[in-house]
This record gives structure tokens, C-alpha cells and sequence, in this order.
């Protein structure tokens, strides 16, 4: 009995001093993001890493569902509770800045031109009044995923090359029943998905247009080049008949179901599509327009750090920024979520390059564009409007434009003229 | 505790209504009213979730009045409803009157037609959406196609689309109505009918001076829960236009849904409040109009 209270004894002795031994700076700071699974142990991992070339600094992760995400954290940041690190949508910045709820990267950590020099450009959306107030780890980009197997029974050896080729190549592979009913679309389409993206980015820049003022605050897609691009993607469907935007309810459910062979698509359906039996698919890099010219769309998570974080929780929060936007910390990114690198550094390597499925997306991120909206679904509902009105109404590409115009015009004024 | 102990008989059971009276207006304080009144509050702010309230005054509700899409959701709503409400109560009122006369199989018809209710109501609309779709995957489209039969847009139509919705609606319901409606038919006494039957009446004035008038209360209930039930719809509309979500071109867009979305896709909570206090003012006006009108003696 004697030697077993010696023993507690010893252990306690031994405990406090292990306690006592512990650095006395020793910081917790808390970092928040959205549940999605592959993301959840992504972090995890990247916490790990830190942890141990951190000592003295943990890190807690807590997750939310995506729905409750922005109340959350709302509601948290001005109490003084909530994230030290948070995770946010690039279209939200704004708000967020607005509210106070984050606080700009320290200028002689996260030097402007420094910033400027290893990320892509687009992450230049993330600079206000002179100072980056988030960066990503990871960015998502377009591309065009074909269907090998429809391919080869078609004869053809190699993705479109150009929108004629597109055009062209999903003639070719479109089926329909004896009364004109597709069967199997040679290309997706659905407005809803990501072809506003495609839209609004890509056709209408390589038709020679400009979506937007460079402060983007005007809308300046209402012209000839507008016109032009809209009429090409209604082309599709309404003159060539190679796609339809109402086939099996989703495009890329189409493409997955095999019925489909061409579909664009981000990065993050990649996860999707890996694991479907039977579906034989390939990713290629966007056609090029009449022009010649490239173009992608790229959207992304930043991290920030909150106005909560102050003294030695800002000091750790910094350092593990710093550590979250590495070259190390992107690559683990990619591997565990296969989201790409956000600085070309990372993401720009041989061995990402030459992945076949991974290179067209990385590959189009060297000439991706980001738009800045000010409220993503209602810039996305203009133009699905727009294009409902053509299909359903039959109204002009001109008219619907001009419409799409002036309605997404009065979404932005309504946000920057508050 | 002298003081309690002082009181009457009469008294006492004033302040036990009371003590039992509390736990539910305390519930309903801070779960209804104080909500309630947040959000007729915050109809005249502006707030986007993030940073603070601001004043804005009647602004939201001005925005709202010249808000072409608002009109149209107005008008969509009330679409639901004058469809909605009469075609499910002549609908379940039929065979609830029929049903009540069938022995044979009575138990598993009356089960059979209130299963849709007890289905829910998301997975409900998804497998609906998916009888809608084109060739090759929908339903029905298949059907006709296959009979050489031109294809029918039901959702991508910006006429189609809201009756193709209305309908699961109301199917839905009708199963929770037909019981309400049997309830009914039974509650009247048989003697009533036996008298009529002596008399050598005819069956469409039994209908209409014995069954109908009698189950007045019945059809109040009905009419004013349907009613409600319809001016609120959004589940249906919202799983079967998840793309687009009210579309095409809000062809299909009740308020709930424009309410919903103002709130959680734009984040405009002040517009969003203002749409919320007009449903409140149309559920209060019709409910009580409803109620006037149909409780009045013949």
C-alpha cells in the first residue's frame, strides 16, 4: 500500500513537472472551416506537420456544415469566440472585410510584391486598398472531360482542339431516336452547372469581350463580342442540336451515365468521376476560341486570419498562414483533395504538368480568370434567365444580353452603391 | 407561502392555470413572438449577416413594391393556392364519399391513398422530377415516346412547369384529407339519412341539405389548413427545381422560396424580413376571411 502511494505520488511529482516543463507561451488558436471530408483530413495533416515544426503552438480544427458556415462564424467573431484562422469562399471577402470580421496579412510577413510574384494572378482579387487580406492554399480550374469510349467509336484520336473542333466532334457523337430525341449528347450544357463560368470567362473573352470593368463594378459584356459568344453557346443547342440543356436532368450526371461525350467541369468533380465503373474518361485542356486564345475560369478558398486573433495568438496564427500557403502545404493539398496548388511554383511542376488528369486543369490555370461577384447565385440566375428567355421564349441573343446586362448591373450597383 | 395558503378555492385554481399556462406562453414568447417581432423589425433594416443592423426605414418595402420578380411570386402563390386548395378538396371530398361506402378492401384503400403523406416529401419530389424528365430517363416522357408521341417539356416550360409541380402536391395531401373528410361523414348521425330516405328524398338533396351543410366544420378545417398549407408550398418546388430554383425564368417561384433565397443565397436579410412580414400579413388576411365566410349560419 506504502509503495503504491509513493508511486501516485512520484507520478504526480512527475506530472506537474511535466506540466510545469511545458513551454510557458504555449498557444492554442482555433481554425474553422466547412465539413467536406477530404478537406477535414487534408487539414488535419497539415496540422500535424505544424504541430511538430511548431512547438508550443496546437491548432484545433472545428467544422460545420456548409449551410450553417457564415452564421456561424458571424455570430462567433464579434463575441470574441470562434476561429483565430478562417476558411472562406473568395466571392465573400468583401462582406467579410466589411464586417471587420478578418484582418489584413501583415505586410513584412506577407510582402505585396512577394505575394504578387508566387501566386497566380488571380489571386490579386484577394488585395483591398493595397493589402492582401486572404490567401489561398488550393484553387479549382476548368476543363473539358471527354468520354474515351464514345471517342473511339467516333474515330477520333484526340480531344477538340478549338470550338469548331467541339462543335464538329459533338455532331459527330450525338445520337438520337427516329423522332429526334437525343439519346446521347456529343457535348453538356446546362447554365446551371459551370457553363456560366464557361460563359462568362472564356467564350466571351475569346470572342473578344471584356465581362467586366477592371474595377468591377460595370458590367461591359453587352456588345458585339457578347453577343457573339452568347449566340455560340445557344448555337449548341438550338442550331447544331448537340446538346440539350435539360438531358438527364444534370450535365454531369449525363456524362457520368455514359450518355454524354464532352463536358465542362472543375477540378473538384474529378472525385466524382474516379471511381465510376465502366465510365472511361479523359481531361483535356478548354478549346481555344476563333482567335486562338485561351482562357479558364479559377475560383477558390482563402484563409484568413480574424480580428479575434491579438498578441501571441495573432503571432501563431501568422506563422501557421505562413505555413498553410506552402509550397509543402499545397502539394499535401492536392494529393489529399485534389484541389491544385494556388502558386504556380507548386502547381506548375513537371510531375503535375504531365498528370493526365491533373495537367489540363493546372495546365489552365496559368491563364485563368476569377470574377469578382458580389452575389454568385443571383450573377448566375441573370444568365440562366438569359438563357431561358432565348430557349423558352425565343427572344434575340441581343435582347437577352442586353437584359442579362442590366440586371446583373443592378445587382452590382445595389452592393457598391450601398 | 401564508400568502398562497390565504387564498380561495377559486383562486387557487386561477393561479394553477396559470403555473401551467406559463410553461408554454414562456415557449411560445421566446420561440414565436419574440422572433416575430425581430423580423418585423429587421424588415426595416438592412443587414447582410455579417456586420451590423442599419436603419433603413420603409426601403426594403418599396424595393419590394417595384420588384418585378415579386409580382410575379405573388402571383404564382396564389396560383398554387386557388388551384391547389379546391381541386385537392373536390378530389378528396369524392372519394372520402366513395370510400366511405366501400366495404370491400375499405382498410387497405384508405392506407393505399394515405401512404403519399407519410412519404417524404423530399424524396417524393425527386422521384416526380424524374418522371418529368426527358427522353431518356423520364417516365413519362418515355411512355409517349414510345407510343410516337412528341415529347412534353413539363418543368423546362414556363407554363407546364407549375401544374407539374401542383400535381405531387396534391396528391401528397390528399391522403391526410380523405381521413378528415371519413372523420366527418361518419360524425353524422345515420337517422338523419334514414328520415330523408323515408321521405323518398333524392340523393342529390341529401347531399346537399343533409351531407354538405353537416360537414361544414369539417371543410372550414380543410379549407383553412389547405389553404396554408398551399400559400407556404416550397418543399415541392424547391427539390423539383433544385438547378434553378423556381424557375424557368421564376415561372414556378413561390414566396417562401424568393424569401429563402434572398436570405441564404444573397444574404439580403432586411429584404428578406420585409417578403416574410407580407406572407405573415396574406396567411392572417386570408385565414381570417376564410373563417369569417365559412363560419357564417346558412
Amino acid at each position: 500500500m506504502k509503495t503504491f502511494k509513493t508511486l501516485t505520488c512520484a507520478a504526480a511529482t512527475s506530472l506537474a513537472a511535466l506540466v510545469a516543463s511545458g513551454p510557458a507561451w504555449a498557444v492554442e488558436i482555433e481554425y474553422w472551416q466547412y465539413i467536406f471530408d477530404a478537406r477535414v483530413t487534408a487539414m488535419d495533416q497539415l496540422i500535424e506537420n505544424f504541430e511538430v515544426a511548431n512547438p508550443g503552438i496546437t491548432v484545433k480544427q472545428s467544422t460545420f456544415p456548409y449551410a450553417d458556415y457564415r452564421t456561424k462564424v458571424a455570430a462567433a467573431i464579434p463575441a470574441g469566440e470562434g476561429p483565430d484562422v478562417v476558411q472562406l469562399f473568395y466571392g465573400w471577402l468583401n462582406d467579410y472585410v466589411e464586417a471587420d470580421l478578418i484582418q489584413p496579412l501583415p505586410e513584412d510577413r506577407f510582402p505585396v510584391e512577394q505575394i504578387e510574384a508566387d501566386f497566380f494572378p488571380m489571386v490579386r482579387a484577394m488585395k483591398i486598398d493595397g493589402a492582401y487580406m486572404a490567401l489561398p492554399t488550393a484553387v479549382r480550374s476548368l476543363a473539358l472531360f471527354y468520354n474515351k469510349r464514345m471517342f473511339k467509336n467516333a474515330g477520333f484520336e484526340a480531344p477538340p482542339a478549338n470550338l469548331d473542333e467541339l462543335v464538329e466532334m459533338a455532331a459527330a457523337m450525338t445520337q438520337k431516336d427516329g423522332a429526334g430525341n437525343i439519346t446521347a449528347e456529343g457535348f453538356t450544357s446546362g447554365m446551371t452547372a459551370q457553363d456560366h463560368h464557361w460563359l462568362r470567362e472564356v467564350l466571351l473573352r475569346q470572342f473578344g469581350g471584356v465581362p467586366y470593368s477592371d474595377d468591377n463594378k460595370t458590367v461591359t459584356y453587352n456588345d458585339a463580342a457578347g453577343v457573339a459568344a452568347l449566340k455560340f453557346y445557344t448555337d449548341l443547342e438550338q442550331k447544331h442540336g448537340v446538346t440539350s440543356s435539360t438531358f438527364m436532368d444534370e450535365p454531369q450526371a449525363a456524362f457520368k451515365a455514359g450518355r454524354a461525350a464532352m463536358h465542362i467541369d472543375g477540378s473538384f468533380r474529378i472525385g466524382a468521376l474516379k471511381d465510376t465503373r465502366g465510365l472511361d474518361w479523359g481531361v483535356a485542356e478548354l478549346p481555344a476560341g476563333p482567335d486562338g486564345s485561351k482562357s479558364n475560369y479559377a475560383s477558390y478558398w482563402v484563409n484568413a486570419i480574424t480580428s479575434k486573433a491579438e498578441g501571441e495568438k495573432f503571432e501563431a496564427s501568422v506563422k501557421f498562414m505562413e505555413y498553410i500557403t506552402s509550397d509543402e502545404a499545397m502539394q499535401i493539398w492536392l494529393d489529399t483533395v485534389g484541389e491544385l496548388p494556388a502558386k504556380p511554383s507548386a502547381a506548375m511542376t513537371e510531375a503535375n504538368l504531365a498528370d493526365p488528369v491533373f495537367g489540363p486543369f493546372v495546365a489552365g490555370l496559368g491563364y485563368a480568370q476569377t470574377t469578382v461577384f458580389v452575389d454568385e447565385s443571383g450573377q448566375r440566375q441573370v444568365l440562366v434567365d438569359a438563357v431561358s428567355r432565348m430557349f423558352l421564349e425565343g427572344q434575340s441573343a441581343e435582347d437577352a444580353l442586353a437584359a442579362a446586362a442590366k440586371a446583373e448591373q443592378a445587382i452590382l450597383d445595389g452592393y457598391y452603391n450601398k | 407561502m401564508s400568502f398562497y395558503r390565504n387564498l380561495s378555492i377559486r383562486q387557487k385554481q386561477v393561479v394553477w392555470a396559470w403555473a401551467f399556462l406559463a410553461v408554454p406562453i414562456l415557449f411560445y414568447s421566446v420561440i414565436r413572438f419574440y422572433p416575430t417581432l425581430n423580423a418585423i423589425i429587421l424588415s426595416f433594416q438592412s443587414w447582410n449577416l455579417l456586420g451590423p443592423r442599419e436603419w433603413v426605414g420603409a426601403e426594403n418595402y418599396i424595393k419590394l413594391w417595384h420588384d418585378p420578380v415579386f409580382w410575379k411570386v405573388f402571383r404564382n402563390t396564389f396560383v398554387y393556392l386557388i388551384l391547389g386548395t379546391p381541386i385537392s378538396l373536390v378530389l378528396s371530398f369524392v372519394i372520402a364519399y366513395q370510400l366511405d361506402k366501400t366495404r370491400l378492401l375499405h382498410g387497405t384503400l384508405r392506407a393505399l391513398y394515405f401512404l403519399p403523406f407519410l412519404t417524404s416529401t423530399v424524396a417524393m419530389a425527386w422521384v416526380w422530377r424524374w418522371f418529368y424528365q426527358p427522353v431518356p430517363i423520364g417516365l413519362f416522357n418515355n411512355f409517349l415516346a414510345s407510343l410516337g408521341f412528341a415529347q412534353v417539356n413539363f418543368l423546362n416550360s414556363t407554363t407546364n412547369a407549375l401544374p407539374a409541380i401542383l400535381l405531387p402536391a396534391i396528391w401528397a395531401g390528399l391522403g391526410f384529407q380523405i381521413i378528415i373528410f371519413m372523420a366527418g361523414l361518419r360524425a353524422i348521425p345515420t337517422s338523419y339519412y334514414e328520415a330523408a330516405r323515408i321521405d323518398g328524398v333524392s340523393g342529390w338533396t341529401i347531399m346537399s341539405e343533409i351531407t354538405l351543410p353537416l360537414l361544414k366544420p369539417t371543410i372550414v378545417f380543410l379549407v383553412v389548413f389547405s389553404s396554408i398549407g398551399f400559400l407556404r408550398i416550397f418543399d415541392q418546388v424547391f427539390n423539383m427545381t433544385t438547378n434553378n430554383p423556381g424557375g424557368p425564368l421564376d415561372s414556378t417561384k413561390p414566396l417562401v422560396l424568393m424569401i429563402y433565397q434572398t436570405a441564404f443565397s444573397s444574404f439580403d436579410m432586411g429584404y428578406a424580413a420585409a417578403q416574410t412580414v407580407v406572407l405573415f400579413a396574406i396567411l392572417l388576411v386570408v385565414s381570417l376571411a376564410q373563417l369569417r365566410i365559412l363560419r357564417d349560419k346558412p
